[in-house]
């Protein structure tokens, strides 16, 4: 076992073994903090696969994670006032069943993904991270001045969605669904890498000339790394709705597009599990840092500084030493 | 709508690209000849507000505030040049995006534990307040015309900087070839602080001017620091008439389609419905004139092979 | 003994040395806007409810305060933290409108009171009010209808409106229209955080206006009387109260002086209560209060009210005492609507100078105990 592969274990079993110490000694905030750790990291592994095996800066992730978000929003509402969510041509109810929405942010963010890839691939560098900027403003701008549902002021759900089993009320059972759909996704990425399409991929952003030559044409390769990434973080989007229990135009915004880079850039870029170290790291230092002094930010900046300065490889690559030539 | 309106419109988006310029020209010339992506250039255009506000505050001179910001804000761009932002020129994006980003953080709140949570006051000066009469007989404020001249006066001398002096050569020389250069013995280091310090100083001047028709305010940087961006990305990034071309087009869509949009949706909608369908669409106009440039030229208007 | 709590304590502590929390104290949670651009507002709120807490023996009220940072997610975190690990009675202290959506529905629905000190959007005052959640300011068309009724009393026909495209901005616009009635001039929504007004400006000049009613909260506000000043136009201004409050008249100088605005609250309101109010504000922070600042001291003041005659662990008694209303508002009269929203008369104000400080003066009432449109809509 790699000293990587060792420190990946244990970052998953603390975010495994806090929430059930808080569980057992009844912190049931602990718990949602926990909660918002996976749901944030998990939208961080979405945009590791376009960021770290791709090469793709995307600085416009927020407009996923915020689809998701209004997919869960949208059909949680119409399922609380028991309207429907159009009667023609065919009518469509509104819904409170997680899987059923989850299908739904996925496919919904997917789609966005396939057009705002198939858009911004063909630029490059900072044209990329500066088009994938100006979509997700679009939206942000879109979701404020829209009223249908809410505008600036959001949609609250009242009650958590359901799940078939589980009561989703109860914080721990809200976490283990969350920890869930993480590894799940942990897992599919690790699949990903090592698949034919994970090894082209990652030979399209070191050499894209080469796998030009050999047939392969990275502009699809990209397209379909993009749409799953962006699949991926609109999941995290409807988790992270239902956790809040709330949507607003704030999911679609570009600091939120920021942070969700923070969190993979701070646990290390490419690294399959930097994403759970960035944002368990970001969120407890929020939490630390808030209660200390009222200009924290200040502090968050300068350490954030230093990881870049001085720690390049972020926290993983800080605890599990430079990469070893792999793949 | 009245062709005097319309006019009169035209010049209040030529106003505000001038002032998009200002901000976009230190930007791109940072991007082309250092290859960094500063996220932080917004905070120097706060500061440069800030100072302008404290030493109106103080001295009751305008000019003075005007000076206090230019000097403020190349000296915190120089010190950041220094401290933080040598070490990424060699990093990739994605590092300079987070380093650039942690900077904001810090400028912000540092910002606010000297300055304190409410808005600052910053006033134009009774020698530029007031509305004069145009040809035509379109009443428009003289503070705006001043910010129009004194945009277009710096961007003429922009343009003779980089064309004509020596510092221009080497700008232009470390746009095509940073080793050469560096080879030819000319003292990279020192150009690039330069650089950095003008491009800080043209955002703090930007900020001052700005500020004394609008609020005085921690994170007044970031909406005008992504509107740059569009700028210089429409424009091509580097190019310095790019971003004169890409900040008036931005000012114009802006300002003119916040106008034209809820009048033309009036043609076929009720009022109101119009007035909010419009205005939303006019919030999205700029982004997607952004997407469409660069699906139709994906280096922007005046981008080179970079 | 948690971080937040001694933050708390600390400024209760500062406030005169008053004796920590002991049991049997009510447990408050604040979640309010400390970071940021808003942050002027959140420290007004915070600092006028612990100035009624202090004055109150200080020992009453336990109270934990949090920054939202103005985040619609971070209040809803807060919220879940105060209610789960700090177990409050009592939320309360959140600024903007859709912080308060996000939070309040959830937060009543576990069964906890929250009473407002600012916000209070129409969705929580109609069908989705709730019998655990009180508004303490005002209900948020209230002073814009305050002002349509101004303006249509003061004899203007053709008022030029304008407000940022946002559901509170919707809702600030239809409320001057439900009270004043006539015809417009011109109907503008503007970008949500705009910062320049230079387009507005021309079409009004453009227009047959007589008059101008805005509503641009914050840094907005500013923006747009600077410019407005400028623009050589001279048209009588009227807005709500927020962008002429005590914390925001010193940057915006001499371009507000003379505009008329609507409030509930003056520092200059004759009677007792805001006399010690604004005497004792001025003692303990060194600057005028302002209306956040009132709303928080009411607030703080209702919940004293409510403790001296009924005990939290008995919530229907809790509730009907917080319904009376009896404590002493610095407004003067003040009672419950039906609908948990104040009655209460609004003021119309002129921007004056005293000495180098720009502030407010009552200058007439706009409206006599008014209540709100929404009464009649919520079932509770």
């Amino acid at each position: 076992m790699s000293r990587e592969r060792m420190v990946n274990a244990a970052l998953m079993a603390l975010l495994l073994g806090v929430p059930l110490w808080a569980w057992a000694t009844d912190e049931p905030f602990t718990i949602t903090l926990a909660t918002r750790v996976a749901i944030l990291a998990l939208a961080g592994v979405g945009l590791n696969i376009a960021l770290g095996l791709g090469g793709l800066v995307s600085l416009g992730h927020a407009a996923f994670f915020g689809i998701g978000g209004y997919a869960m929003g949208i059909l949680a509402s119409h399922a609380q006032s028991y309207t429907p969510l159009m009667e023609s041509p065919f009518l469509l109810e509104g819904t409170k069943s997680m899987p059923v929405i989850w299908l739904v942010a996925i496919l919904a963010s997917a789609l966005a993904a396939l057009v705002i890839g198939a858009l911004s691939l063909r630029t490059s560098g900072v044209y990329f991270i500066m088009i994938t900027l100006a979509f997700g403003q679009m939206l942000y701008f879109f979701s404020i001045s829209w009223p249908a549902y809410g505008g600036e002021d959001g949609l609250s759900i009242y009650l958590r969605n359901g799940f078939p089993g589980l009561n989703t009320l109860d914080p721990i059972q809200f976490f283990a669904l969350c920890f869930g759909c993480l590894a799940a996704a942990l897992w599919f990425n690790a699949r990903l890498v090592r698949s034919p399409f994970g090894l082209a991929l990652n030979a399209a952003r070191q050499s894209p000339e080469r796998v030009e030559t050999v047939g392969l044409g990275t502009f699809r390769l990209r397209l379909v790394a993009f749409v799953i990434s962006g699949a991926i973080t609109g999941l995290a989007g409807a988790l992270f709705a239902d956790l809040n229990r709330f949507v607003s135009p704030g999911m679609f915004s570009w600091q939120m597009s920021g942070e969700i880079m923070v969190f993979v850039i701070l646990g290390g870029v490419g690294r399959l599990y930097g994403p759970v170290a960035g944002a368990a790291l970001f969120i407890t230092l929020e939490h630390v840092l808030g209660g200390i002094s009222p200009f924290w930010h200040v502090w968050l900046g300068f350490l954030l500084l230093l990881v870049v300065l001085f720690a390049r490889g972020g926290v993983i690559g800080l605890l599990a030493g430079r990469r070893v030539a792999h793949d | 709508m009245t062709p005097l309106l319309f006019i009169e419109q035209v010049l209040n988006g030529l106003q505000f690209g001038v002032m998009l310029f200002l901000m976009a020209a230190g930007l791109t010339l940072v991007f082309g000849v250092m290859g960094l992506i500063n996220l932080a250039h917004g905070s120097l255009y706060m500061v440069g507000a800030f100072a302008a506000a404290a030493v109106a505050g103080w001295s009751g001179s305008f000019l003075l505030a005007l000076v206090a910001a230019l000097a403020a804000s190349a000296a915190a761009g120089a010190i950041v040049e220094l401290t933080v932002i040598r070490r990424l020129y060699d990093r990739d994006h994605l590092d300079q995006v987070l380093a650039t980003f942690a900077l904001i953080l810090i400028f912000s709140e540092g910002t606010r534990w000297l300055f304190g949570s409410f808005p600052l006051f910053l006033d134009i000066p009774d020698w530029l307040s007031g509305p004069v009469t145009l040809p035509g007989g379109i009443e428009y404020p003289l503070y705006r015309l001043a910010i129009i001249a004194v945009g277009l006066s710096i961007a003429t001398g922009l343009f003779w900087l980089i064309a004509r002096t020596r510092l221009g050569i080497r700008i232009r020389a470390g746009e095509s070839d940073r080793e050469m250069i560096a080879a030819l013995g000319v003292d990279i280091s020192r150009l690039y602080t330069i650089v950095f310090a003008l491009g800080a100083a043209l955002a703090g001047l930007a900020g001052a001017m700005v500020g004394a028709i609008q609020s005085v305010q921690v994170g007044m940087g970031e909406p005008v620091l992504i509107l740059a961006f569009v700028v210089i990305v429409i424009g091509g990034i580097g190019s310095i008439k790019g971003a004169l071309v890409g900040a008036l087009l931005v000012g114009l869509t802006d300002t003119l389609g916040g106008l034209l949009l809820p009048e033309a949706f009036k043609l076929f909608m009720e009022t109101s419905d119009a007035t909010a369908t419009g205005s939303a669409l006019a919030s999205m106009l700029i982004y997607i004139l952004m997407a469409v440039v660069l699906v139709w030229r994906p280096r922007g208007l005046f981008g080179g092979a970079t | 003994m948690k971080l937040t709590t001694f933050v708390a304590a600390a400024c209760i502590a500062a406030l005169g040395g008053a004796a920590f929390a002991e049991d049997g104290a009510l447990k408050v949670g604040m979640i309010t806007t400390l970071s940021g651009g808003g942050a002027g507002l959140g420290i007004d709120t915070r600092d006028g409810f612990l100035l009624a807490a202090k004055l109150a023996g200080g020992d009453k009220l336990d109270i934990v305060v949090e920054d939202d940072q103005r985040k619609p997610d971070i209040a809803v975190q807060l919220a879940d933290k105060m209610i789960q690990s700090e177990k409050v009675d009592i939320l309360t202290g959140i600024v903007w409108s859709n912080l308060a959506m996000a939070v309040v529905p959830a937060a009543t629905a576990q069964g906890k009171f929250y009473l407002s000190t600012n916000a209070a959007p129409s969705a929580l005052a109609g069908k989705g009010c709730h019998q655990n959640y009180f508004s303490v300011s005002y209900q948020n068309d209230n002073l814009h209808e305050a002002a349509g009724a101004y303006v249509k009393d003061a004899g203007y026909s053709k008022p030029f409106i304008l407000a940022p495209n946002y559901p509170a901005g919707q809702d600030s616009l239809t409320g001057f229209k439900r009270l004043y009635g006539g015809e417009l001039s011109g109907e503008v929504y503007t970008q949500l955080g705009q910062t320049d007004y230079a387009a507005e400006i021309a079409q009004i000049r453009a227009s047959d206006a007589d008059s101008i009613f805005f509503f641009l909260p914050g840094g907005m506000g500013i923006s747009f009387l600077k410019q407005y000043a400028d623009s050589g136009l001279e048209l009588p201004v009227v807005g709500p109260a927020f962008s002429f409050d005590q914390g925001i008249l010193q940057a915006v100088g001499d371009a507000a002086l003379g505009v008329i605005n609507t409030s509930q609250w003056n520092k200059d309101i004759d009677n007792p209560a805001n006399a010690r109010f604004v005497e004792e504000f001025q003692a303990e922070y060194g600057r005028l209060p302002s209306l956040y600042a009132a709303q928080g001291y009411d607030t703080a003041n209702l919940l004293l009210s409510a403790m001296d005659s009924a005990d939290i662990s008995d919530a229907d008694a809790f509730r009907a005492a917080l319904k009376s209303a009896d404590f002493d508002s610095v407004r003067g009269d003040f009672a419950f609507a039906a609908n948990n929203h104040p009655i209460q008369d609004i003021y119309v104000r002129e921007v004056i100078k005293e000495g180098d400080v720009y502030t407010n003066k009552i200058v007439g009432v706009a409206l006599e105990d008014h209540a709100n449109v929404y009464v009649d809509e919520c079932k509770m």
